[in-house]
């Protein structure tokens, strides 16, 4: 999963399509993650440092990530 | 500051610019005076050309110098001219920027004339003017392989039971010249055909209802086929009427490239505006492209490229670049002001046909 070029994050997780005119806001892990995303890592690299940081499951992280993911993907921000 | 070997002796530059309408349904005249403010600086005198007394604009004594009353559209080319002769002989008028669909007719007519007079004009041609009109959209958009909705131009409201068989609902119904009203049902579409002819004339325009996202188009295109300026934006928030109250630039090429299409199959000379709707499989629809600037246009300014600044030194006959880098993500967002004047100001203007 990698998120289209041209889109614009700031740090507090505010997420700009130059293309379509959207915009997001998105939580502090979401940021985070979109942070992860923009540099290029893969998604077993971000996951690894998700489990690293935080108390969380991998069972719920993998819900999480997938329902993330899909939400990206209807927001149009994914290169498919 | 551009200035042409002709212009008057001051070195001031001065433009007389029509649609000082700034309401609800904002002429594009008050947009277009603050870009040529930021693009010329202080040596710049601006002439609103006015129809009415409560035109907004005309009241905003830091963007508009001095306005005129202009004969409405209908007393014809003789009127328009004769006063326009009147108020040349006081102002010296370099450049004069119509900004109405329903005016410009009058204004390509008296091209020459106003030329002769020493007033430049950048207008399409009668021609790429018919062409693009709501009417003939749907031949144009045959004629050009552009994507435009089904329509079909009526003279007689007996028609519509017809159209609705045919385009099915929910339909558009279009004035001649301005507004347009989605209704849901056949009496709704006879509502709203009434409404429409009683206000701008026949023919009434019905049109196939696309759902979609509105982009709107500013452009700017030299008359040879080459667009020279071109800025997309999304609307973000749209009134009842229809128009963006707020809305954001964005980047995409295909928008892009439409526009170009436009101008290179119209060879289209001056300002316009597209109003696009984007579908969800990504087709791009013309809905209209008016013949002038858009209300919004100052936003080409902030985003890097100043249209109205462009057309004047087009007008002026001095070189001017296509310019192709902007900034997405800049934002206008409308607002109501309301403005103080005294009585004796309006009552000047309403007696005098000058303030």
């Amino acid at each position: 999963m990698k998120l289209k070029a041209n889109i614009a994050t700031s740090e507090n997780g505010f997420i700009f399509n130059p293309a379509t005119g959207d915009s997001f806001t998105s939580n502090a892990i979401a940021a985070e993650i979109l942070t992860y995303m923009k540099a290029g890592e893969s998604e077993t690299e971000i996951k690894q440092k998700i489990l690293d940081r935080y108390e969380v499951e991998l069972c719920q992280l993998e819900r999480d990530w997938d329902d993330y993911m899909l939400q990206l993907k209807e927001a149009n921000l994914l290169d498919l | 500051m551009s200035v042409s070997p002709y212009l008057n002796q001051t070195n001031t530059l001065t433009i007389a610019v029509t649609g000082l309408n700034a309401n609800d349904n904002p002429g594009p005249g008050l947009g277009v005076i603050r870009a040529l403010r930021d693009g010329f600086g202080e040596n710049l005198r601006i002439i609103g050309l006015a129809y009415e007394t409560l035109e907004p604009a005309i009241y905003l004594s830091d963007q508009v110098d001095k306005t005129y009353r202009i004969p409405y559209p209908t007393a014809g080319v003789e009127a328009l001219k004769e006063r326009l002769q009147q108020i040349q002989e006081v102002e010296h008028i370099d450049v004069l920027i119509p900004n109405f669909d329903a005016e410009l007719f009058n204004f390509i007519k008296l091209e020459k004339e106003l030329l002769s007079m020493g007033i430049r004009t950048f207008l399409p041609t009668h021609q790429q003017l018919a062409d693009r009109d709501k009417v003939n959209l749907q031949a144009f958009g045959n004629k050009h392989g552009l994507d435009v909705p089904a329509s079909e131009t009526i003279l007689a409201a007996s028609e519509l039971d017809q159209m609705a068989d045919k385009l099915g609902f929910p339909l558009v119904i279009k004035g001649k010249f301005y507004e347009a009203t989605i209704v849901q049902h056949i009496s709704e579409a006879y509502k709203a055909f009434y409404k429409l002819q009683a206000k701008w004339g026949l023919p009434i325009i019905v049109q196939q209802f696309i759902k979609g996202t509105e982009i709107n188009i500013a452009g700017l295109a030299d008359g040879e086929g080459n667009t020279l300026s071109v800025i997309p934006m999304r609307k973000i928030y749209i009134t009842e009427k229809g128009k963006a109250w707020a809305g954001i630039t964005i980047a995409d090429d295909k928008l892009i490239n439409l526009a170009k299409a436009f101008a290179k199959a119209t060879r289209w000379k001056g300002g316009f505006e597209m109003e696009i709707m984007r579908d969800e499989q990504d087709r791009l629809y013309i809905m209209e492209v008016n013949p002038r600037f858009p209300a919004w246009i100052y936003l080409s300014v902030a985003a890097g490229q100043n249209q109205p600044r462009m057309l004047v030194d087009l007008a002026l006959g001095n070189q001017v670049k296509e310019l192709t880098a902007y900034t997405a993500g800049k934002m206008f967002v409308r607002y109501a002001w309301d403005n103080i004047i005294d009585v004796a100001e309006f009552q000047k203007l309403s007696a005098f046909g000058e303030l």
